[in-house]
């Protein structure tokens, strides 16, 4: 694969005042991938994504997006430079509108998609669309994800991170999720950077995948190859869903 | 914890038993509470040492009056109110129910005719009943008068409630006209319903309006942004001597100097704003406190230049836009230019208007500013800081705003208070005050301008109206000032609303159009739970 590389993660340490979340992590995302990151619980991988968003920064390694170099940059900064995540905790602004968070979403420098960009994430998610003066924080548990991931789309953005998605959908909405990253890559070709605890569903979307443990990256390879792995098999599969 | 220990016996005892037990434990209450309140007074007697008077009499008085409040709350009036199946309506003021019980037309009428008699006889109820009981009746008359108008406000609840900002500000805007107009019908004269128009358009109107503008601007910054400033004072006082020094040294017109002061204060607010920057919740809260005690002890002691504690006084009045002054020995002192009598009225008059139209200023850029990215973007920093700044939001610009903005109007407040007191002292500007005006904000649901503006009225028009109960003083003494309770009384009501309505008088949050939206949002979607 020789496409260009997007985001490059190089050496990133992260702490948490004097505890080391992120020990030299490695990750690299190529225009046009899906790139799932799998893990067990606490190995760190939120903390990438947020460390992504520089919020908390990294102490060491140098993070690119898209040949500038973002590592010291401030926050808002880089989500200019339209990269878009739906956090781990969904994060909506509960005492605003559907609508309105939707609104919050939108990048204030490109309006003109405005009307267009809904209309796509209620295509995708008709749930909100029903929703759409419902308060944010009033949406049950999977409608506030669907939320959370409409708004991320609506600053169109050029890399998307997605922080388990998954996370309390039904299978069936999953699927759903599931498919329309898909969908939105093939077509537009967006750039997806996943974390997941369903392995199965991630790896078998993403292109590439990267398994971290205990802040350090220790396998990385096709989707494919990751699945047919034994130790990642035995390790986050095993006793899954298949 | 009393209610759930008598859960199980609740079955067997009837609610009268259960009344006289709750009357018994609130009287044993009471008792412990007031006992040293109340029972015991210290006092000098004439050779200046100081003894203990107690007032038996007085603590017994209030101790059964609270057992016997409690006993018909619990008896009475909690069960009725269960059989009543409250459901709180659109109004929100009471219960449908209890409310229809309570305005009905044959009430209405007597209380009209009540209030209409006493009206007539006004002049001679001291001669015929004497001043104590004239007091009485006038109170009376205040009461039936509040009554019919209430009834009035309750029978078209439902047009009042769709039409509230509109009706709001044209009452304003007509208020110190009908005022005149009806002291001028009850006096006779003109001239007397100027003179008479004065404590209702000072006391009540200006005053209750410099709280609704403070508690808008500090609306900005605590309601909108979620900043909890509990030195607010401090633009305001920034204001006041900007217009106070500059004024008084300078020359300077007010109206020059209106956009000044509030530029200034703007410009303390950024500098409140640096360094609390990365300070939420309780530690801004006490930073923003400390900043508020800094600026009134630099004004104490700062001498040379603000005249320390005595204040400065003497501040020029305002003038009618240059054309007209409001000072009799002026060549163009309005009487004379329009050929009027001369009357203190009219600069009252004209102040209220000014204070009225800043006020509506406030609110008109607190409603466009929610509709711009910079508005959207306050309320979704109270929201949620992080995610704000992973949508592309310079929170630190936009808290920066926020402190600039709502010190802004505090300080186009402060000048006004100073042009219209013609003194100020650091005294204006104690803790006390941010307190007040936060408790407004909080009171009438942060966030939402009608809700501030009814607190306003309700917390300062209440306190005035304690000026005006006379009559107290024949229940508690003629060394009774019932302004010294307005404190106490303003922390009950505090407490009442509270409980009543935990998020305020308006509670929830209106959405606003800030993109173009197609869909009209369902209100019956957007009203949310009390939580
Ligand atoms: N704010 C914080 N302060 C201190 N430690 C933290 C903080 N946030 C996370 N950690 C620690 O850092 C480690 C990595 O956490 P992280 O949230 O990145 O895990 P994760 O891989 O996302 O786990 P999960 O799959 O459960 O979401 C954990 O040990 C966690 O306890
Ligand atoms: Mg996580």
């Amino acid at each position: 694969m020789t496409a260009k590389t997007l985001l490059d993660i190089k050496g990133v340490e992260t702490y948490y005042g004097n505890i080391r979340a992120l020990s030299g992590v490695d990750v690299a995302v190529n225009e046009g991938e899906i790139v799932a990151l799998i893990g067990a619980n606490g190995a760190g991988k939120s903390t990438l994504m947020m460390t992504i968003f520089g919020t908390p920064r990294a102490r060491r390694g140098t993070i690119t997006f898209a040949g500038t170099d973002i590592t010291d940059m401030p926050t808002h900064e880089i989500a200019r430079l339209r990269i878009a995540q739906s956090p781990e905790g969904r994060r909506i602004f509960p005492r605003m509108t559907v609508m309105e968070n939707l609104q919050m979403g939108a990048s204030l420098d490109n309006l003109k998609y405005y009307d267009e960009d809904v209309e796509k994430v209620f295509t995708l998610f008709p749930r909100l669309k029903e929703r759409i003066g419902q308060r944010g924080g009033t949406l049950s548990g999977g409608e506030q994800q669907m939320l959370s991931i409409g708004r991320a789309l609506m600053a169109r953005p050029k890399l998307l991170l997605l922080d388990e998605p998954s996370l309390g959908l039904a299978p069936l909405i999953v699927k759903q999720i599931f498919d329309a990253i898909r969908e939105l890559n093939r077509t537009q070709g967006l750039t997806v950077f996943l974390v997941e605890q369903n392995a199965f569903g991630a790896l078998k979307l993403a292109t590439r995948g990267y398994v971290m443990v205990n802040g350090v990256v220790t396998m990385s390879g096709t989707g494919k190859d990751l699945l047919a792995d034994p130790e990642v098999r035995a390790a986050y599969l095993e006793g899954g869903r298949h | 914890m009393a209610n759930i220990a008598q859960a199980s016996r609740e079955e067997t005892a009837s609610p009268l038993q259960h009344g006289l037990r709750e009357a018994f434990y609130a009287g044993i209450i009471a008792f412990g509470l007031f006992f040293l309140f109340i029972g015991l007074k210290t006092d000098q007697n004439i050779s200046n040492e100081l003894v203990l008077v107690p007032r038996w009499g007085l603590l017994t008085i209030v101790v059964g009056l609270v057992m016997l409040g409690r006993f018909l709350y619990v008896a009475y009036a909690q069960p009725f109110m269960a059989r009543q199946k409250i459901v709180d309506v659109a109004s929100g003021l009471l219960p449908d129910s209890v409310a229809t019980r309570f305005f009905r037309l044959p009430y209405f009428i007597g209380a009209l005719v009540v209030a209409a008699v006493l009206l007539l006889f006004a002049g001679s109820l001291d001669g015929i009943f004497g001043s104590g009981l004239a007091g009485y009746l006038r109170f009376f008359r205040a009461l039936a008068i509040i009554y019919a108008l209430a009834s009035v406000l309750f029978y078209f609840r439902a047009f009042i409630h769709n039409h509230f900002s509109a009706l709001g500000v044209g009452v304003l805007i007509a208020y110190p006209i009908v005022v005149v107009l009806i002291l001028a019908l009850l006096t006779g004269s003109m001239a007397g319903g100027f003179q008479g128009s004065l404590k209702w358009v000072d006391n009540f109107g200006i005053q209750i309006l410099i709280y609704v503008m403070l508690a808008w601007g500090l609306n900005i910054v605590v309601g909108l942004a979620g900043l909890l400033d509990l030195g607010y004072v401090a633009f305001y006082a920034v204001g006041a001597y900007a217009y106070a020094l500059l004024a008084t040294q300078l020359g300077w017109s007010f109206w020059i100097l209106l956009p000044v002061a509030g530029i200034m204060a703007a410009f303390w607010g950024v500098i409140l704003g640096f360094p609390v920057l990365r300070l939420r919740g309780d530690y801004l809260a006490i930073v923003t406190l400390a900043f508020g005690e800094i600026i009134r002890l630099v004004l104490i002691n700062w001498r040379e230049v603000t005249n320390g504690a005595a204040g400065i006084s003497g501040i020029p009045k305002v003038s009618f836009f240059g054309l007209m002054s409001f000072n009799v020995s002026d060549p163009n002192y309005i009487a004379k230019v329009l050929g009027i009598a001369q009357s203190g009225a009219y600069y009252k008059i004209f102040l209220y208007y000014l204070i009225l139209g800043l006020a509506l200023l406030t609110a008109f850029v607190t409603i466009r500013l929610r509709r711009m990215p910079v508005g959207r973007a306050w309320e979704a920093l109270r929201e949620d800081e992080i995610a704000c700044r992973s949508l592309g939001i310079n929170t630190t610009t936009t808290k920066l705003t926020a402190f600039a903005t709502g010190a802004m109007f505090g300080g186009f407040a402060g000048s006004f208070f100073a042009a219209r007191q013609g003194f100020v002292s650091p005294e204006s500007f104690v803790f006390l005050e941010s307190a007040i005006i936060l408790a407004i904000v909080v009171l009438g649901g942060m966030g939402s301008l009608v809700g501030i503006a009814v607190a306003a009225a309700v917390m300062i028009g209440g306190t005035e109206i304690l000026r005006e109960m006379e009559f107290l003083k024949h229940v508690f003494g003629p060394d009774f000032t019932p302004e010294l309770y307005r404190m106490l009384l303003f922390g009950m009501a505090m407490v009442i609303v509270m409980l009543w309505k935990p998020r305020g008088f308006v509670g929830s949050r209106e959405p606003t159009a800030f993109l173009h939206e197609r869909k009209a949002v369902s209100s019956s979607f957007t009203k949310e739970g009390h939580g």
